[in-house]
């Protein structure tokens, strides 16, 4: 365990917004009936927060949970403690119909830290990044380029985007481009 | 001579002077100016040949609608050919050429060709492919590449940056002249999201040229206002140098921004593509003035009216000395008087129509221009600049009644709406009698989702010509759009009151004089950059092309860089009146965007060099990379083909890491295999769907292969799928073919099997998927330290895996094998693959183990007779071709493609099978895709092919070539030889065998 190394191995840039690879993170892909009660028990017990509202992000001690389809959640915790939670959501899941399944590796995640990060996205994503067209708090399941992401702000200076790892190399090189210095349309205000 | 006035000109500064270079030479001009007014004040009116006759042209209009003025600008990384000079900013250090000519703008060798016109008639290029066939290639195609085409591509990397911006807005506002100002300003108010883009650099277009006046002031403090109040609206965004470029389906928009066009080495980049999602879109993009069609209309110094005047007031230049104004319209009248208040001569208006009395004409009198009514220019006079022209009567054929010295002649035909962007996405035309002009019918919009037009024409698009009725309908527009996106309007905020001189009722005037004869009428263009004449579409009409669309095809009138937007209307006149149609009856041609060509650059945006196309790494990616990889694409990814060392060619490379394989151990980067996890109580029932096999009865800890089906039968993906636990199964697919599996999954499930309980989840980047393979495979896993696996034949036998730790690593260990040998590829966290690469390639190391890439992985099986998705299936091949019906199950009622391979068709014994190739000199290897032939030539002169190789390669294993190939009736042929004609005089001939060439009992993989 000791040696796993994340896709880009925090690699970082500065130019009109910041811009890190966030490095190990466990991720876990649930699916299952987003209305059932035992399901959001069990989320609440994997990383401590309630079920989120269609395309939301909820944010607490223990992880993240965001709302990925209307029958499947992304839920965020410690590298470390992916399997044990996959083990314990089965566990506790037994009998519902659902699949948790350990994502981590399958997955690159940037952080994008600045005021003009929503142009940056903007270059790249047919999603409508306006403040009124992306709340902070909601995800986005859409395209950068040529490749899918999703992303969300945490507060109007924080994102997050994660992509597959194959392609971390190709999203880190296009944002990097996209935030070059001097670049920015200055629409999004 | 054209020059630079002492005063006039509001965009230029004259304490800024510019220099710049045109063909070489030297000139200046002053910061604001357009090359096209730079190259008039240093009296450089010959700016280009014509595409066909070459013929000597001119700047003819001032914006975007220029035919003729295209030049090649900037050197090197920063040349761009066909710019137009009447839309490129000066700046100093300019650098343009003129294109179309050879060896000299002056002296021009392919001007011949215009001697040769009654060769090059109408439907030239068609006629000559007809007869004779051998002269298209040998004569004409030669000669007429030579001397035509516009300019020459560039050779040099693209020095420019480009990029995409996605932007939503309520109303998207396409022109920055008063209208689109004033429907901005009105929407603006309402709180709406407002992105207004204009294509120059300046705002106001040509009311501040034309005198008009808004809530009684000069336009110009209107435009300031309206500017200020438009930048302090947070919710309004206003963009110069953007040009609205096209309309599309559902709102979507696309604008380009010229960013450092006129200040180029400037940093961030040259062009932006706005793709734009808008609820409403206003198109206030102004009218364009259509030429008159009299003979020698194309010489450079005949010029429309309102670019004359744009010239002389917006920059300060003016076109002749003396200039004579044709018309059939009052608006050329402001020409008339604008240069006469200049100190410059109008020998004489020409009017087509029998009386001009209106405010204008009666004005321009006053300054003392003679006004001569009823009649026609019969000729212009000059070859290369305007001498003079003839004085006719419009109602005749041309005979001269005067001629009139000049050195320019400022020419209107009316104006016709800017109707583009209304019509990119399905807005109609009505042809309006009055003004003799198409506008839009705002009965039949572009429709939206909901059925309700999302484009709104305003001002003079709209067919408003006058200011003051254009003033209050784009208002108006503005407001409507806010409201239909969502945002009603505050009560009050009454539209600015715009004034403007009177005008009389237009006359259409398609030809002039209306009688002109054939020799006038072959000199009389209508479209100048593709030299396309009056007496051309008159042809066509005579030889039967009724329809615009094939008329403009058979002409290429409307076909060049500036489709047509000068020529067009005044074709559809010819044409019509030969016809004798009505010009609504005859209809436009289509206008398909862009409205002004744009930027290849920025059509590509960022995708180019390294993001040209996203490439898909595994976890290994870097060591392959710096261990000698000679890289091959697989779908999205990039694979080791082979691993070069010094001094090795790609070939010896392969053959080291077969052997090495074969006789001691070989590694894998198999992570590319698609994994996708199903579970659920239904996942069994769901796979036995999907495979032509069983899957449901598959033991917990046990692999099977198995094959997918589409409904039609084909096969399109294989794969080992792996049973984790009662209810949950992990498919492997095919590199390439992970996403499509896991597509063709979700769409079942959700549209056919919806009530079944089935999850599926794409895992193929979880892992790494590390293959060790060879006879000393198991001595390399035992050498890394195995904890909780039993690797034993008897614990751990052939089609089963395991869990448990290898190198300290969390590992799942397959026993499967793609090579023939004993195998195990071994799933570990993507996070963890390099790790576990290492240390096997550690241990390894006393057992002789080697990277091996994609082609030895090829090569071994098909020495095992394997198939391969791609190679030995196209999307036309059953499972029952490939010989395999051990993996086609009897026992299921149903699978996805069952009823289909019971079809006779499918059933048939003479379809293509697949059979092994063994050739007669087993040095010799079968091209890919060798086609068999049999018997004698069909009819139609080709070999009667019965196959084709699927698979071919040399085995160094056995020392022979080896091939697979799908033969008709493949199956019943054994031993047969059959006939591979590669070459004219050469057959390579092969044998027909079992496409098992090695272990056909499969003894090394087991063990």
């Amino acid at each position: 365990m000791s040696e796993a190394v994340s896709a880009l191995n925090g690699a970082e840039f500065n130019g009109a917004v910041r811009i890190s690879e966030a490095g190990l993170l466990g991720m876990i892909t649930l699916r299952g009936d987003l209305e059932d009660a035992k399901l959001a028990a069990a989320v609440k017990a994997a990383v401590g927060l309630a079920m989120p509202a269609k395309r939301g992000v909820r944010d607490g001690k223990k992880g993240s949970v965001a709302w990925m389809s209307p029958d499947e959640l992304l839920l965020m915790l410690p590298y470390a403690g992916a399997d044990q939670t996959v083990a314990r959501l089965d566990k506790s899941l037994e009998g519902v119909h659902h699949l948790a399944v350990n994502v981590s590796d399958a997955r690159a995640v940037f952080h994008l830290e600045g005021r003009g990060l929503r142009e940056v996205i903007a270059k790249g994503s047919p999603a409508d990044l306006s403040s009124m067209g992306l709340p902070v708090g909601e995800v986005r399941r859409t395209r950068l380029g040529q490749v899918a992401v999703a992303f969300w702000l945490s507060d109007e200076d924080h994102l997050t985007l994660i992509c597959f790892r194959s392609v971390g190399a190709h999203v880190f090189a296009w944002l990097k481009n996209a935030a070059a210095e001097g670049t920015l349309p200055e629409f999004l205000g | 001579m054209s020059t630079r006035l002492a005063d006039h000109g509001r965009l230029i500064d004259r304490t800024k002077a510019v220099e710049f270079t045109f063909n070489g030479k030297r000139l200046k001009g002053f910061q604001g100016d357009t090359l096209a007014s730079a190259l008039l004040a240093n009296d450089q009116l010959l700016v280009g040949r014509s595409f066909k006759y070459h013929r000597p042209r001119g700047i003819v209009a001032a914006g975007p609608e220029e035919p003729n003025a295209l030049v090649g600008l900037g050197l090197g990384g920063r040349f761009e050919p066909n710019q137009r000079v009447t839309t490129t900013e000066l700046f100093d250090g300019l650098s343009a050429r003129s294109q179309n000519h050879w060896p000299s703008l002056e002296f021009d060798i392919g001007a011949v060709n215009k001697m040769m016109s009654r060769f090059f008639p109408a439907g030239f290029y068609y006629k000559t492919f007809m007869f004779p066939r051998a002269a298209w290639k040998h004569l004409f195609e030669p000669v007429i590449r030579g001397a035509a085409g516009l300019g020459k591509a560039p050779s040099a990397r693209d020095a420019d940056r480009y990029e995409y911006f996605y932007a939503h807005v309520d109303v998207l506002i396409v022109g920055g002249g008063i209208a689109g100002l004033a429907a901005a300003l009105a929407a603006g108010k309402t709180g709406a999201k407002v992105l207004l883009v204009e294509q120059t650099a300046d705002w106001g277009g040509r009311a501040l040229v034309d005198g008009v006046e808004i809530d009684v002031k000069p336009a110009a403090e209107w435009v300031a206002k309206t500017l200020k109040a438009l930048n302090s609206m947070e919710n309004v965004s206003i963009r110069t140098r953007t040009m609205g470029a096209g309309v599309y389906d559902h709102g979507y928009a696309l604008a380009y921004e010229r960013l450092s066009d006129h200040a180029p080495e400037t940093t961030g980049p040259r062009h932006r593509l706005w793709r734009i999602r808008a609820a409403r879109i206003v198109t206030a993009t102004g009218a364009i003035e259509r030429p008159l069609s009299f003979a020698g209309n194309d010489i450079p110094g005949v010029m429309l009216a309102g670019a004359v005047r744009d010239y002389a007031l917006n920059y300060g230049v003016s076109v002749g000395d003396r200039t004579v104004v044709v018309t059939n319209n009052d608006d050329a009248y402001l020409t008339a008087i604008a240069l006469a208040r200049a100190g410059l001569n109008v020998p004489a208006i020409i009017d087509a129509r029998s009386k001009a009395t209106g405010e204008l004409p009666e004005k321009a009198r006053k300054l003392g221009i003679r006004v001569e009514t009823g009649k026609a220019i019969g000729k212009v006079i000059g070859s290369k600049r305007v001498q003079a022209v003839t004085l006719a009567a419009q109602a005749g054929e041309g005979a001269t009644l005067e001629e009139i010295k000049c050195d320019a002649v400022a020419m209107s035909g009316g104006w016709s709406p800017v109707v583009h962007l209304w019509s990119h996405c399905g807005g109609k035309l009505n042809w309006d009698e009055d003004q003799a002009m198409f506008r839009p019918d705002p009965a039949r919009p572009p429709l939206g989702k909901d059925g309700s037009g999302f484009v709104i024409a305003a001002g003079t698009a709209n067919g408003h010509l006058a200011a003051a009725p254009a003033m209050m309908d784009a208002y108006a527009a503005g407001k409507r759009a806010a409201a239909e996106a969502g945002h009603k309007a505050a009560e009050g905020g009454a539209a600015p009151v715009a004034k403007s001189e009177s005008q009389d009722r237009i006359e259409p005037v398609w030809l002039m004089p209306q009688g002109a004869a054939y020799k006038l009428r072959a000199k009389t263009w209508l479209d100048f950059q593709n030299d396309v004449k009056v007496s051309d579409v008159q042809l066509a009409a005579l030889e039967g092309y009724e329809s615009v669309e094939h008329t403009k095809r058979y002409t290429t009138l409307g076909m060049a860089s500036d489709q047509g937007k000068l020529s067009n209307i005044n074709g559809l006149g010819i044409l019509a009146h030969s016809l004798n149609a009505e010009i609504p009856a005859v209809g436009t041609t289509t206008f398909r965007p862009p409205y002004h060509p744009i930027s290849f650059g920025a059509i590509a945006g960022e995708a180019r060099g390294g993001l040209f196309k996203p490439v898909r790494q595994t976890p290994l990616h870097d060591w392959h990379q710096k261990n000698g990889a000679h890289w091959e694409p697989v779908a999205d990814w990039r694979r080791p083909y082979c691993y070069q060392r010094d001094g090795e060619i790609v070939k010896q490379a392969v053959t080291r890491e077969i052997l090495n394989t074969r006789q001691n151990v070989g590694l894998l980067d198999a992570s590319t295999l698609g994994k996708i996890i199903v579970k659920g109580p239904d996942a069994g029932r769901f796979l036995d769907m999907l495979y032509t096999n069983m899957m449901s009865n598959l033991g917990i800890g046990k692999c099977r292969y198995g094959l997918m089906c589409n409904e039609n039968g084909f096969l399109f993906d294989d794969g080992v799928v792996a049973r984790l636990t009662d209810d949950s199964f992990l498919c492997h697919t095919t590199s390439g073919g992970a996403d499509r599996v896991h597509a063709w999954m979700e769409e079942w499930l959700q549209t056919e099997w919806w009530d079944w309980k089935v999850y599926t989840a794409n895992v193929t980047e979880q892992y790494a998927q590390i293959g060790i393979v060879g006879p000393k495979a198991r001595q390399v896993l035992e050498a890394m330290g195995v904890k909780g696996i039993d690797l034993s034949a008897e614990k751990l036998p052939f089609m089963t895996f395991a869990e448990g730790s290898i190198a300290g690593i969390q590992a799942r260990p397959y026993r499967i094998s793609f090579s023939g040998e004993l195998s195990f590829e071994v799933a570990v966290a993507a996070s963890e693959g390099r790790a576990f690469w290492d240390a096997a390639l550690e241990a390894g190391r006393e057992f002789g183990i080697q990277p091996y890439g994609t082609e030895a992985l090829h090569v071994m099986r098909a020495e095992k007779g394997f198939i391969m998705i791609g190679d030995e299936t196209d999307g036309t091949v059953i499972p029952q071709d490939l010989g395999l019906h051990w993996a086609i199950s009897r026992k299921k009622a149903d699978f996805l493609g069952k009823r289909a391979q019971l079809r006779s068709y499918m059933q048939d014994p003479d379809r293509k099978q697949l059979v092994g190739l063994k050739t007669e000199d087993p040095e010799v290897v079968l091209p890919d895709a060798a086609h068999a032939v049999e018997g004698p030539k069909r009819e139609n002169g080709m070999e009667n092919i019965i196959g084709h190789v699927t698979s071919t390669y040399y085995s160094p294993t056995l020392g022979h070539s080896i091939a697979m190939g799908l033969i008709k009736g493949g199956s019943r042929r054994m031993g047969e030889v059959l006939e591979f004609p590669v070459a004219k005089d050469r057959v390579i001939r092969a044998t027909v065998v079992d496409p098992v060439f090695l272990d056909k009992e499969g003894i090394r993989q087991d063990v």
